[in-house]
């Protein structure tokens, strides 16, 4: 097992990978049998402190339809200088680069410790990163200048040579001329009005004047970059005319009648963001950031009306078929993230307000772009201000932690097919011979375009075992997958990463405990999940759950060990034994479950569960819980209403919030001002621990999660009381006996009951 | 009075006169001053023979006739001089006089001279010195035009001698007519020689005057004639006689009897063969009468050719027709007028007093009924039925000028508050309370004036009657005693728009409005200095926006927009450093981008505004855009004026067609082609509907658009003007414009425009007693209903004209009684009600109403009923209608009004003699009959130009005033009497200025004197001076003054800036000069005023056969 354990843990390492199965069913049926499919977690940006670029090219395979890159699995006959692609055999002469190849001189691609290799193109006119603020101004006073302070700060992290942009919007969206000196300068749009991208254009005057003077006019070829750029300049240039400009902004000076929402024009905004780029800077690295402090209130886009006693659409005005503006609203955002995705653009949604701003309508806007998504409740605060900054920190080499533009192609050997990928990237619907007819996320495609990404940007890859059973693969044979990422890093450079993995096959009939052993349960919860989560976009909610029942309890059939008809008999091998316990929480996760939550909400966590990896996405399905006490150091406890107790103190981390619970008694310890005793020192000590745990988990986390400190009967403890497992409810508080834990007011069912009832059915012969 | 008609006045003045003397009178009433009248005349015509004749009169009659004479003379004086030294003059005179002799002759169908007058004679009569009204009459019957010439000769014999005399009359005409013929007395002859003149002879009755004449034959000399001289060209002693002798001598003499006027005489025919022999003008003694001269056209020359060989100076006229100096003379009645009625005040109290010209100076005094500087009406005695109005074709019309400006001496219409109860109305017909409303039941009710409507008097209003019936209070309250007063408006008076938030803005009242300036800074306008040249003046412009009152400083607040094809908003708000831009492209859909800083205080912003505008010529400097648009323009400052929820004005600089994409492109369709075909309406009508619908929405605004053009081609101004043109504003074009040649007379007009004070958001209502009730409306503004005009803005340069029509009977003894309310936002944004109010006198005989008649106010209505008729009907037809009409009316007056005469005689109301002279230069007006230099931007642009202008702007327009510069000595400070607007009046060796409100020629004569030229040119000689120069040096010399000071002000007295076009005799500059010779013939076939008499009296003849 550990052997399993180290080398999942090694691939993850290397390559970024995670597998559902390490060790792969040999035929297709076998594979569907497996429940749970054969399937990957990628994280193609992984950080590899010890991986530098190599400065050359990669060796394609010369044929058209295959183009894999050289790697460690390919044979090479150094005599012949050749080497046979591992994808499609086909021979391939080495370039003549390549021509002191030996045994004992092999390029990097060669080696096996380079299954990830990352080039460097050197090729190519190189243009500078671009940001383009689009920024709300119907904030409040308040909000606003936090706002302006975070965006005139911002200006000092950004590379010195990147392009800048500003779009203001209100009523109107002004789109800030930042060349020019003197006057400032800036075109105004109707905050109603849906343009197209050529009329956009026009109308900033991108496209190239008609030669209106037949009189001699002395030609400046000068002229046009300058024009296509006037809206979009380098920071040195305009550092300090920016930040002027940006400390002039005032809020929407159009009057708000009482009893009425603020006219906001995201929707043209955006829209005229993704024109100005589109025609100025297509294929180049952007970032479109949307600062946003309320939903939009008209034109396309709109998502709710001006009116406030008509308030923003929830969950059951949407099962009510009673959003009014959403189908429309969504439909104008998609259009636009699909325009933005095809420029090789990202979107970027930073959302502060209390109530709902319309994530649900824009989110594919961040989705499908690989940007973010922030979501507070006022600029005014570190959570914004904190995860703002950190959109701009550094790797160890200096570089952002960003890329744009990337196209991840997947080949696969003939054994395999593509199914499909669930992240924030876009198909880019590239048909090939390894592209599987059944689909799962966004398939059909063996190529995808993810315009940003950071190292954490994790995608599902879903793959289809397409081997007939009646065509054995020899015994040790492996199967082979290729990942390759070109994208555009921070430092403008092309690069291109390439990721081989081979896994050995194993017939399901004979050497199914093989399989088994190599099942690794956590990326498949997650992989699950995020197939649950891509099902729950488009499906009812109850259906999803359904089905990913179905699929557990298919799962224990298959690979649990019981006698029939008794579910005590039940058990489950250690790989799969913490299965369903994920289960039980991703059923329980706002993930799949709308109540409580916004519309908004649920986009937002969404958002961030189908783009983290393996990790995070796991403390999202099963938040982790600390337990501080006197009686030792902090420790791991069971996410259980059992862990409440009242001399702990408590730490959960769901990802999107931090939550410090003080038990009871030490709540009224600290209200007692022990811990400002000198004798009560280690009390102090307690009280500390886990406010500097946090800190450290809040230091890394993007975006910054909520923090919540609160205690015993605190309103916010509810963060935590929702989470855990309802082990203890008003039912059965007294038949658990009352020392221990706190009880939770639920009707939901606690694990134990679930796996009751998942033993019975697994061991029914009914299903 | 009235039975004489115009002719009683007459009597006692002369009876030449008698047709001014008619209007004064009129105006004067019974005032036996009339005798002041034929004053005038003298004065003026006094060089005329009409003036003669008056003095005669006046001679007899009093001092004042007699001071009129010698006033003639007085007048000469610049004339004098030289004429006298012609002695000519003199001579002429006799000339004149024979033609007067001959006159008599004609007169002879009269029989004895006075006879011959008598149909008029009563009239005449009436006035005083019985010969005199004789002539008067005569005159009244309208000049007679005899064809006869034969008389002529004789009188042109007899002339000398003897005529003189008779002459005076008769032979006066003749010789003013020709050139330098009268003079010569030979058109004297001419006019004998036409019987007609012998019927003017009538006038002869002069004979008496005869004596009178005789003075004047001395003064005859008189400038008048003056420009005879000029006509040079023709053998006359040339020079010297032509000028004083003719026009003095002759015509005053002519006149009186004259008012007749010879066609061209039959005897002569060959000679006057292009006037037809047949007709024979007579024209009531307004013309003639007035000026000698009219009468004897044609016979002038025939007789000419005598006179030469009689009088030595007088040379043989060349043949011609009608003799120019027998017909009625503008000049003449300007004159007579300006001496009989410029000396009182006016005095409103009486009902239908017919006031002095729009070209007299008078002050007014208001004592209930509202001064004709704000309504003047067509005529002040309507005829009691529609079956008497239909029969007379007079139209009834009223030119309203609602916030006319008055002179310093006359206080501004007082401002009554009622309280939150508001004005006190009619309860039915919702009238104003005003002066003829009638208290009874001892005060308790009031009886509305207009539709007999009883109303209660509210408790707080009630006050005791005297004894006569009025409230004891009415001189208190200025709604109970004067014709035009203000209220302040309530709220309920105050508009509540669409979308005006009233939670933020509780204040129903308006708020004060704005001026938003809108500049063109395309390549055109940026190549041409126009927007450097602009921003610069607006800089010191803004401090001079129009206040209320004597407020410190002005309400008004100001924006800057500047476009070419996209528009640039600029944010000037106080708090900032810098201004900011805001573009906006989308011209499809256009918007206000900003609300917050668009308008501000210039006060308060001005360092911004400053920054602004030193930056925005050079922000555009390097700009290549060509295209514009305009449409969007103005639908931004009126979206811009919605969202601040104020009325205001726009002022929009623009160069070019608009031929961007964007709503109201327009394309080039200039095609003169389309001239003269039924298809020419549509230059005149705009391309595109757009305009109108943008029109409208700015009116529910009161957005007020006022254009400023810079064209360098065409660019259709039948369609860019339509938004100014329907919201009040006014349009200004400088056709290739060039800083160095036009700055001075943008800049000047630009000022104006700014400063002037000017009503927001205003709906007039013309309320009339029953019987009446208005119809139809000309001017600058927007109708959504029948009856009320609605104005977005009104400055007091705009005029509406509106037209009355019977509904029912009129009633001798109510009279007939108008009320035109305004309301509007004064430019501090307070509502205000502005009433004036006009009792007019109903008759029912037509005599009463062609007495009560204002030739000025028909002109003024019949042109813009024919320039609005020409988007609708073929120019042609535009024109034969008002020809029609035109006849149709002075037949009627003949038929019913005048006295039995000769067929063969044109016999003019005195009130109307100069409607053929006005009439034919509307006709001839490049809107109904364009030359071939006449662009379709300038057709269409006057065409709007008239729309709102106001009787004394048309006056102006239609005759412009030419005015000798070297003939009064340099010390007179008066403006220099007035010649006739015809070539044969230049004097190659003198100075003309000529003006029509629009435009400003300085003519140059070819011999002028070295030492004119060296003073006003700074240059040696004639041949120096530099064609169409613009500017006169400033020389310090009496002379150089003297002339810079009248231009100085000429321009002070019109409502735009004339540009200075100095143009030398024989230049090719000269054919534009000449163009407004308005009673030559015109060069795209006009006809000469001599030839369109002759033609109206066919006209009329056909009519009575």
């Amino acid at each position: 097992m550990a052997t399993y354990l180290e080398f999942i843990q090694q691939n993850e390492e290397r390559d970024g990978v995670r597998f559902s199965w390490n060790v792969w069913p040999s035929s297709r049926l076998e594979a569907t049998r497996m429940v749970v499919p054969l399937a990957c977690l990628l994280t193609p940006l992984k950080e590899r402190p010890d991986l530098p670029p190599v400065q050359y090219e990669p060796v394609l395979c010369s044929r058209p339809t295959c183009k894999a890159v050289l790697n460690p699995l390919c044979q090479v006959d150094y005599r012949a200088k050749l080497w046979a692609c591992n994808f499609c055999f086909q021979r391939n002469q080495f370039p003549p680069a390549y021509g002191g190849i030996s045994e004992v001189n092999q390029p990097a691609e060669l080696m096996p410790q380079f299954s990830t290799i990352e080039y460097m193109i050197q090729r190519g006119a190189q243009s500078p990163l671009i940001f383009l603020y689009v920024v709300d101004t119907c904030l409040e006073e308040d909000d606003l200048q936090a706002l302006k302070e975070s965006l005139q700060m911002s200006l000092s992290l950004l590379p010195p040579d990147a392009l800048v942009g500003l779009i203001t919007f209100g009523r109107m969206v002004q789109v800030h001329e930042l060349s020019c000196e003197g006057i400032s300068k800036s075109y105004v749009f109707r905050g109603t009005k849906d343009l197209t991208a050529k009329q956009i254009q026009d109308m900033l005057g991108l496209t190239k004047p008609a030669m209106p003077m037949q009189q001699a006019r002395p030609p400046q070829p000068q002229e046009h970059p300058l024009v296509s750029s006037r809206f979009l300049q380098p920071i040195h240039k305009i550092d300090m005319n920016l930040t002027d400009l940006l400390g002039e902004l005032q809020r929407d000076p159009w009057p708000v009648t009482q009893g009425k929402r603020p006219l906001r024009s995201t929707g043209v905004a955006l829209s005229i963001a993704v024109g100005l780029l589109e025609g100025t800077f297509p294929n180049t690295g952007a970032r479109i950031m949307l600062f946003t402090g309320g939903p939009p209130t008209q034109g396309p886009g709109m998502v709710v009306g001006d009116e406030l006693k008509i308030p923003i659409r929830s969950w059951h005005d949407i099962e009510k078929d009673n959003a009014r503006f959403m189908k429309k609203a969504t439909k104008h955002y998609e259009m636009l993230a699909n325009r933005t995705a095809t420029n090789g653009h990202c979107i970027d949604i930073y959302a502060c307000a209390l109530d709902q701003t319309g994530l649900l309508e824009m989110k594919c806007c961040a989705n499908l772009t690989g940007g973010h998504m922030v979501m507070g409740d006022s600029f005014n605060t570190s959570l914004f201000k904190q995860t703002f900054q950190r959109i701009f920190s550094k790797d160890f080499n200096g570089d952002f932690r960003m890329a744009f533009g990337a196209t991840l192609e997947v080949k696969t050997s003939r054994e395999l097919k593509i199914a499909g990928a669930i992240g924030p990237c876009v198909s880019l619907n590239v048909k090939g011979p390894c592209v599987s007819e059944n689909e799962l996320g966004v398939g059909g495609t063996s190529q995808w375009k993810i315009c940003g990404l950071d190292p954490t940007s994790t995608l599902g890859i879903y793959f289809e075992v397409v081997n007939q059973h009646n065509s054995p693969i020899p015994q040790g044979g492996r199967g082979a997958i290729q990942f390759v990422t070109q994208y555009q890093h921070s430092s403008t450079q092309r690069r291109i990463r390439v990721t081989t993995i081979a896994r050995n096959w194993a017939d399901a009939q004979s050497q199914l405990r093989h399989i088994e052993a190599a099942f690794d349960q956590e990326a498949a919860a997650v992989l699950m999940a995020r197939l649950g989560v891509f099902r729950a976009e488009s499906e009812e909610g109850p259906d999803v759950l359904r089905w990913l029942d179905r699929q557990l309890i298919r799962l224990c059939q298959k690979f649990g060990q019981y006698n029939k008809e008794d579910p005590t008999s039940f058990r489950l091998s250690d790989s799969f034994s913490l299965y369903p316990q994920f289960m039980f929480h991703l059923r329980r996760s706002p993930f799949l479950q709308v109540f409580n939550n916004s519309p908004d909400e649920s986009s937002y966590y969404r958002h961030h569960f189908a783009r983290q990896d393996l990790t995070q996405s796991l403390i999202m399905i099963q938040p982790i819980l600390y337990s501080y006490s006197f009686q030792g150091p902090p420790e791991p406890v069971l996410l259980d209403s059992s862990s409440i107790l009242a001399d702990r103190i408590l730490l959960m981390d769901t990802f999107f919030q931090i939550v410090i619970y003080l038990g009871e008694t030490i709540a009224q310890w600290r209200k007692a001002g022990y811990q400002d005793m000198a004798e009560y020192k280690n009390f102090k000590h307690l009280l500390q621990a886990p406010l500097d745990d946090a800190q450290e988990i809040l230091q890394a986390r993007f975006p910054m999660p909520r923090y919540i400190n609160t205690e015993h009967g605190g309103s916010q403890a509810r963060f935590l009381l929702s989470k855990v497992n309802p082990s203890q409810t008003h039912n059965n508080l007294y038949a658990w006996g009352q020392e221990t834990g706190a009880p939770i007011l639920t009707d939901d069912v606690s694990l134990q009951v679930f796996m009751d009832h998942l033993k019975k059915l697994a061991v029914s012969s009914a299903c | 009075m009235n039975v004489n008609q115009s002719a009683p006045p007459v009597p006692p003045f002369g009876q030449p006169q008698p047709i001014y003397p008619g209007y004064h009178q009129s105006s004067y009433g019974g005032q036996p001053g009339s005798t002041a009248p034929p004053t005038p005349y003298g004065a003026y015509n006094g060089p005329v023979p009409g003036y003669q004749q008056t003095p005669p009169q006046g001679m007899s009659r009093a001092p004042p006739s007699s001071g009129a004479p010698p006033a003639s003379t007085a007048q000469a004086p610049c004339g004098p001089a030289t004429y006298g030294q012609f002695g000519q003059g003199d001579v002429q005179n006799g000339p004149s006089s024979t033609v007067q002799v001959q006159r008599l002759p004609g007169s002879q169908p009269f029989g004895s001279p006075l006879a011959p007058v008598v149909s008029q004679p009563a009239v005449l009569q009436s006035y005083g010195p019985p010969p005199t009204s004789a002539q008067v009459t005569t005159q009244l019957a309208g000049m007679q035009i005899s064809g006869a010439v034969a008389p002529a000769p004789p009188t042109s014999g007899m002339g000398y001698g003897p005529p003189t005399s008779l002459a005076s009359a008769s032979g006066s005409f003749p010789n003013s007519g020709l050139y330098g013929s009268y003079p010569q007395g030979q058109a004297p002859p001419i006019g004998q020689a036409q019987g007609y003149l012998g019927v003017q002879t009538p006038q002869r009755s002069a004979p008496s005057q005869a004596s009178s004449f005789t003075p004047p034959a001395s003064g005859g000399p008189r400038m008048p004639s003056v420009t005879g001289p000029l006509l040079p060209g023709q053998g006359f002693g040339g020079p010297p006689v032509s000028q004083p002798n003719h026009v003095s001598s002759p015509s005053p003499q002519a006149l009186p009897p004259g008012t007749q006027m010879t066609g061209p005489p039959g005897p002569p025919p060959p000679m006057h063969s292009p006037q037809q022999p047949g007709y024979q003008l007579q024209q009531n003694g307004s013309f003639g009468p007035a000026r000698g001269p009219q009468p004897n056209y044609g016979s002038p020359y025939p007789g000419a050719a005598t006179f030469g060989s009689q009088p030595g100076p007088p040379q043989p006229l060349p043949p011609k027709r009608l003799d120019p100096d027998a017909i009625p003379s503008p000049i003449q009645v300007i004159e007579d007028d300006r001496n009989n009625r410029g000396t009182e005040p006016f005095v409103t109290g009486v009902r239908g007093q017919v006031p002095p010209l729009v070209t007299t100076n008078f002050l007014v005094k208001d004592q209930g009924n509202a001064s004709p500087r704000y309504i003047r009406c067509t005529s002040y005695n309507i005829p009691c039925t529609s079956d008497m109005a239909k029969q007379a074709q007079v139209p009834l019309a009223a030119v309203i000028k609602p916030l006319a400006r008055l002179p310093p001496e006359e206080a501004s219409p007082y401002v009554v508050d009622h309280g939150e109860s508001g004005p006190l109305r009619c309860n039915r017909c919702k009238a104003y309370m005003c002066p003829f409303m009638q208290f009874i039941e001892g005060g308790r009710r009031f009886q509305c004036c207009f539709c007999s409507c009883i109303n209660d008097v509210p408790p707080q209003y009630f006050q005791h009657l005297d004894h006569t019936g009025k409230r004891v209070d009415a001189y208190d309250r200025p709604e109970l005693s004067l014709g035009s007063y203000e209220f302040l408006a309530t709220v309920d008076y105050c508009k509540v728009r669409e979308g005006k938030l009233l939670l933020s803005f509780p204040s129903p009242f308006p708020s004060p409005p704005a001026f938003i300036f809108m500049i063109d800074v395309s390549y055109n306008a940026i190549r041409t200095g126009l927007v450097r040249l602009l921003c610069e003046e607006l800089k010191s412009l803004l401090d001079f926006l129009p206040r209320e009152g004597g407020a410190e400083e002005s309400a008004i607040r100001v924006g800057f927009v500047t476009y070419n094809k996209v528009l640039h908003f600029y944010n000037v708000k106080s708090s900032l450093a810098q201004p900011q831009m805001m573009v906006v492209s989308d011209v499809a859909d256009m918007f206000v981008p900003l609300l917050d800083g668009f308008l501000v205080n210039v006060i308060e912003s001005r360092a911004v505004i400053t920054s602004l505008l030193d930056q925005i010529p050079e922000m555009f400097a390097d700009t290549r855009e060509t295209e514009t648009v305009f449409a969007p323009v103005i639908q931004a400052g009126m979206e811009a004026l919605k969202a601040a929820e104020c009325a205001g004005k726009l002022f929009l600089f623009h160069t070019s067609l608009p031929m961007a994409e964007a709503p109201g492109k327009l394309k080039n369709r200039d095609d003169r082609k389309l001239i003269n075909t039924d298809k020419e309406k549509t230059l005149f009508q705009p391309q595109t509907g757009a305009y109108q619908t943008l029109a409208k929405e700015c009116v529910a605004q009161g957005c007020c658009v006022d254009l400023f053009l810079f064209p360098n081609q065409y660019v259709d101004v039948a369609t860019l003007s339509v938004v100014p043109q329907l919201t009040g504003g006014s349009v200004y074009k400088y056709a290739c414009f060039q800083v160095e040649n036009d700055q001075e007379r943008f800049l000047s007009d630009l000022r104006r425009d700014v400063q002037k004070v000017v009503g927001f958001d205003a709906v007039m209502r013309v309320r009339t007693s029953t019987g009446i009730r208005a119809v139809d409306f000309f001017g600058a503004f927007y109708m959504s209903n029948t009856t009320d005009v609605e104005l977005a803005g009104l400055d007091g340069d705009k005029t509406v004209t509106v037209e009355f029509k019977h509904d029912d009977r009129l009633n001798e003894e109510s009279g007939a009684l108008l009320q035109c309310a305004l309301l509007y936002t004064s430019c501090a944004g307070q509502r205000r009600l502005r009433i004036h109010n006009l009792a007019l006198n109903c008759c029912t005989q037509l005599a009463d109403m062609y007495r009560n008649c204002e030739t000025d106010t028909l002109i003024n209505y019949m042109a813009k009923f024919a320039y609005r008729a020409v988007l609708n009907s073929p120019v042609k037809a535009v024109r034969d209608t008002l020809i029609t009409q035109c006849a149709q009316i002075l037949a009627c007056y003949r038929k019913n009004c005048a006295s039995p005469s000769s067929a063969g005689q044109l016999i003019l109301p005195e009130c109307m003699k100069l409607l053929p002279v006005y009439l034919n230069c509307v006709l001839k007006s490049d809107v109904l009959q364009p030359g071939a230099e006449v662009t379709t931007d300038d057709r269409a642009y006057v065409r709007q130009l008239v729309t709102s202008m106001d009787v004394a702007e048309t006056n102006v327009f239609f005759y412009p005033r030419l005015l000798p510069l070297t003939k009064s000595p340099i010390e007179s400070t008066t403006e220099p009497p007035a010649v006739r607007a015809s070539e044969e009046r230049l004097s190659n060796g003198d100075v003309y200025l000529l003006e029509n409100g629009l435009n400003l020629f300085l003519w140059v004569g070819a011999s002028v004197q070295q030492g004119v030229v060296q003073s006003l040119f700074s240059v040696s000689s004639f041949s120096q001076i530099t064609s169409g120069l613009s500017v006169l040096p400033i020389l310090d010399n009496p002379l150089s003054k003297k002339v810079r000071d009248l231009i100085d002000s000429l321009r002070a007295q019109r409502s735009r800036y004339m540009k200075l076009i100095v143009v030398k005799q024989e230049d090719k500059l000269e054919m534009l000069f000449k163009h407004f010779l308005v009673e030559d013939k015109s060069l795209s076939g006009g006809a000469s005023y001599v030839d369109f008499l002759c033609h109206m009296h066919k006209e009329i003849r056909q009519l009575l056969s």
